[in-house]
């Protein structure tokens, strides 16, 4: 068999254009597993609320340090992701936005979203930190 | 032309040969959490906002208490059923996969507990 003959190849992912669909899907999961953490964080939180004000306090120390705070704005992008795009797989599973433009368009809703109820979250949570509301 | 057998179509079994159990679950979960996720992040703001004394005097209220467990126990459920199936999509070795889902099902089920433990002894004033 000669294999110098230029034989057709089954397309594959590499020779695509990185479509936004794919980011979209991967980061679900991404999101997912960065969620599942921050349950964690939840559930250490209340450990920490019922053992008293002390433990309280170290958790609220662990939280405004930068590292908490870098895990506080990771969870926070990854819950208002996976709340939009787990709302968008609804949709798709009541067979509802397959066709093209709705699918780009929800996408992009969804990136949207993401960014915008994020940092409406964190201008919230300063205003309250800062005693302002 | 299926290649399942007829008790196989009635017990709606696919590919991991359990039924559609765990999908249906995972979608009412889904469901479930969208207010309770958004509830949640009021709650949050509120907690904080009321300091220690005032959360734990929150918590003492039966409602918010059961919506704490719930916010503590379904998203455990949601979250090792998802990653479940990140599991058995992408590793391959199926020792290692099971050994890794056996890990995150005990692992799930204990911080949940824990969570739920925790917020119950404020919520019972212990």
């Amino acid at each position: 068999m000669n294999n110098s003959r230029s034989m057709p190849l089954s397309p594959h992912i590499a020779i695509y254009r990185w479509p936004l669909s794919m980011t979209l899907s991967i980061l679900h999961r991404i999101s997912g597993v960065v969620l599942y953490s921050g349950a964690l964080g939840l559930v250490y939180w209340l450990v920490a609320l019922a053992e008293g004000p002390n433990a309280f306090a170290t958790a609220g120390w662990f939280f405004h340090s930068w590292i908490g705070q870098v895990f506080l704005c990771l969870w926070s992008l990854a819950f208002f992701y996976h709340l939009l795009t787990g709302i968008r797989h609804l949709a798709w599973d009541s067979g509802w936005g397959f066709e093209r433009r709705a699918y780009y368009f929800s996408g992009w809703l969804v990136v949207l979203g993401t960014v915008g109820l994020t940092a409406a979250t964190w201008i919230f949570g300063w205003l309250i930190v800062g005693g302002v509301l | 032309m299926s290649f399942q057998t007829p008790l196989g179509v009635a017990r709606g079994n696919g590919t991991a040969r359990s039924g559609t159990g765990h999908g249906l679950v995972q979608h009412a979960i889904a469901l479930a959490l969208i207010p309770i996720g958004l509830a949640a992040a009021v709650l949050f703001f509120w907690m904080i906002q009321v300091g220690y004394a005032g959360a734990v005097s929150l918590l003492r209220q039966p409602w918010v208490l059961l919506f704490v467990v719930l916010l503590v126990a379904l998203p455990f459920w949601h979250g090792y059923l998802g990653i479940k199936v990140i599991i058995e999509d992408y590793v391959s070795n199926k020792r290692l996969a099971y050994t890794a889902i056996t890990l995150i099902r005990f692992l799930s089920v204990a911080v949940a507990l824990l969570g739920i433990i925790a917020a119950a002894k404020i919520g019972f004033g212990g």
